[in-house]
């Protein structure tokens, strides 16, 4: 570190001299080329009479999207309806990395395990994941959904108001009553006063060295007044249960079988690998320091949250920031099973007006900034756990 | 591979000189083969037979265009396209033509770098839907799921169906046929939406065609025309008038069968100038004078190529396809 400054304060010497307009000199040539490049793409797009610029993202869409977070009708225009898929990518995604990340340390944790049952399942699923195309799987999922799943008219009803059929999961949404916001304001009383609590057993534990329960305890302090809160609001949380009519169900809230389909595969897929990354982080720790601590009389959750997590980490999550960018992309494979994604609704968007170059700038900004903000995220993570060197 | 393809043909756009447009023509013929973009499997369209040759009338048209420049039908290279690649191929010069099922629209006319050359297949959008269901017009599908491809005027017909009848179609988007008709058919979709004539081929392809019934509703316009780069204004007559002379052919009575004896012997001044026993019909577009008999004697004329590709295998009727003396609206313009 202390080598830096030393550097920085040199005046600017030949080599360093040198080495700034060899630099330059590159970038002028990256530059002119790009600048090339785009000239006589823009000349060509005339010569044969395509239109270009992004003038086209105010025109009315026109075309239908069968999946929406937000409200989506045909007369909104090309640039919401991108937008529509921009979030339903960011949906997927985001779902996907939280529950392959949990099924991920669980296979991880598995692979190591002393039980042998156990551990060669996980090793199975592993191989089997990894080792067919995210494609081939993403299929057979949809297929299995759709083709073993009955009509609508006979859907699987296992709880009054909850629906399984072909055309997705419907449960009852949740719709606020009478007494809601004086619910939720006491939910969040309740939640200051149980972290209010966390804290204070965190600093009692230092000053006293005496164990308070305070993850537990908050988490008592939290349902014992938001459970008093909703009885005496009298139930303020109501609900508008699907139902079916004509061809399918209405109401409730609606999860399509693509959109389970797609998750469900990349979750399957990236979880294989994330589960590699944490065995072998784990397997990275020397066994001589779980046995120090053991020796020591440390107690075994102690042992692996403060021992063998910490260094662990340092190994799984430069592996796992690339995995997460994996399956950011992989999701444009939505489009194969009728998941309107990102690449799908640009897809229909270059058939209607053939402005590919736009359309798939797009797409590369897109993917670019969602695994740029992935990496810097996944990067602080991995300097709070990286050694200190000094 | 839809990517791959797109982005090596924005890449072509891209690093190519201007005006390579105007010798498709001398580059076909210095090269011996004809590159067409047909669909990737719409039986009666294009399709590979078991023997893995292209067959169907959207694949005879290209076949017709190699035997009019080349003298031979089966100089041909064929390229699968999908919806979306379809206009960038020919805009971006990847192939030479396109006889894929496209919709001639204004808009791709105009703007897309595109031009079409005459309609081959005048088509409607319509629906299947389940025997069962007991659904006889397209109304009746209000809050019904809809199977659809992308990138194709059929997903926005759908919109405007359910916007101008105020009901409610919930779409669900599929990048190729394949997959939207596998969707439908297992039950994932009520209707299932494309050009009327393919939904007939599809329903063959069922186990129980009986099953499913095809709407008589047509809620669009589709005249299928194949489409060639814009600016090469030789080559855009070429093709159109290569299909003028199949109609013109069939109007004329020759077929595949009688086109050397009517060559030889007939004294109808019509059909000797297609056949090029007089005038010079294919100087005018830069091909040898017996430009149409090659075509003729390869794929027949529009008639033996509708009835063998579309007739006989999928049972679909001429309708609006017939001659304009027939019932239909098929109308060659003159050849002289």
């Amino acid at each position: 570190m202390s080598s830096i400054p030393k550097i920085k304060s040199k005046s600017l010497s030949g080599q360093v001299l040198w080495a700034v307009f060899a630099q330059g000199a590159v970038l002028v040539v990256v530059l002119s080329a790009a600048y090339f490049l785009f000239q006589n793409t823009q000349a060509n797009l005339d010569a044969k009479g395509i239109k270009s610029g992004f003038a086209f993202l105010g025109h009315e869409a026109g075309l239908p999207i069968g999946d929406s977070l937000i409200e989506y009708n045909p007369t909104k225009s090309y640039g919401y309806a991108f937008l529509v898929g921009i979030l339903n990518t960011l949906m997927v995604s985001v779902l996907a990395i939280i529950l392959s990340t949990i099924l991920g340390i669980l296979v991880g944790v598995a692979r190591v395990s002393n039980n042998w049952l156990l551990a060669r399942l996980a090793a199975i699923y592993v191989e089997t994941l990894r080792n067919i195309p995210l494609l081939l799987t993403l299929i057979f999922t949809y297929i299995i959904i759709i083709g073993s799943l009955p009509h609508p008219r006979d859907a699987i009803s296992l709880f009054d108001g909850y629906f399984l059929s072909n055309r997705g999961i419907y449960i009852p949404k949740p719709i606020a009553e009478d007494g809601f916001g004086i619910f939720i304001i006491a939910a969040i009383v309740a939640s200051v006063l149980a972290i209010s609590f966390g804290v204070w057993a965190k600093q009692y534990k230092r000053r006293t060295g005496r164990l308070v329960p305070g993850i537990w305890g908050g988490l008592a302090i939290f349902a014992v007044l938001t459970g008093l809160a909703f009885l005496a609001t009298g139930n303020p949380i109501g609900s508008e249960t699907p139902e079916f009519r004509g061809f399918n169900f209405s109401g409730g809230l609606g999860l399509k079988p693509e959109f389970v389909a797609l998750l469900t595969g990349l979750v399957l897929y990236t979880a294989a690998y994330i589960g590699e990354n944490v065995r072998s982080g784990i397997e990275s720790v020397h066994a001589g320091q779980i046995e120090a601590a053991n020796a020591l009389g440390v107690p075994s959750g102690v042992v692996t949250r403060l021992v063998m997590l910490p260094q662990a980490l340092r190994v799984t999550i430069p592996a796992t920031t690339n995995d997460y960018a994996s399956l950011v992309k992989n999701s444009s494979l939505a489009v194969a099973i009728g998941f309107p994604d990102m690449v799908s609704i640009g897809g229909t968007i270059i058939g209607q007006n053939g402005q590919a170059i736009e359309v798939i700038a797009m797409w590369m900004a897109v993917y670019l900034t969602i695994n740029m903000l992935i990496s810097f995220g996944m990067n602080l993570l991995n300097s709070r756990v990286q050694i200190v060197e000094r | 591979m839809k990517n791959v393809s797109l982005i090596s043909a924005i890449a072509l756009v891209a690093a190519t000189a201007g005006s390579a447009q105007a010798q498709t023509l001398e580059k076909v013929i210095s090269e011996g083969v004809l590159a067409c973009g047909v669909s990737e499997g719409v039986p009666g369209f294009s399709n590979p037979n078991s023997e893995g040759v292209w067959e169907g009338l959207d694949v005879d048209i290209c076949r017709a265009v190699a035997a009019a420049v080349l003298g031979d039908s089966d100089a041909v290279r064929f390229s699968p396209l999908t919806s979306s690649q379809k206009i960038l191929a020919v805009s971006s010069g990847q192939v030479d033509m396109t006889s894929r099922t496209t919709t001639w629209t204004m808009k791709r006319d105009s703007s897309e770098g595109v031009d079409f050359t005459q309609v081959v297949f005048y088509d409607g959008q319509g629906f299947m839907v389940r025997a069962e269901s007991g659904i006889t017009d397209a109304n009746q599908l209000d809050s019904a799921t809809v199977c659809v491809t992308t990138g194709t005027t059929t997903e926005l017909n759908l919109a405007d169906f359910a916007r101008a009848q105020n009901i409610t179609i919930e779409p669900v988007v599929f990048e190729g046929k394949r997959e939207a008709v596998a969707a439908y058919e297992s039950g994932r979709c009520d209707a299932l939406t494309t050009d009327a004539s393919q939904l007939g081929a599809f329903r063959t392809s069922f186990i129980d065609p009986e099953a499913h019934t095809i709407l008589d509703t047509l809620i669009s316009k589709e005249p299928l025309a194949p489409l060639v780069a814009h600016g090469d204004n030789q080559w855009k007559d070429i093709v159109t008038w290569t299909i003028f002379g199949l109609i013109s052919a069939e109007e004329l009575g020759i077929t595949s069968e009688n086109v050397e004896d009517l060559a030889a012997n007939s004294d109808n001044p019509d059909v000797q100038r297609l056949l090029g026993v007089s005038g010079d019909t294919g100087g005018f577009i830069g091909l040898e004078g017996t430009w149409m008999k090659d075509v003729i004697a390869s794929v027949g004329n529009y008639g033996e190529i509708f009835d063998r590709n579309l007739t006989q295998t999928l049972g679909l009727e001429r309708g609006l396809n017939a001659q304009w003396n027939d019932g239909g609206i098929l109308y060659a313009m003159p050849i002289r």
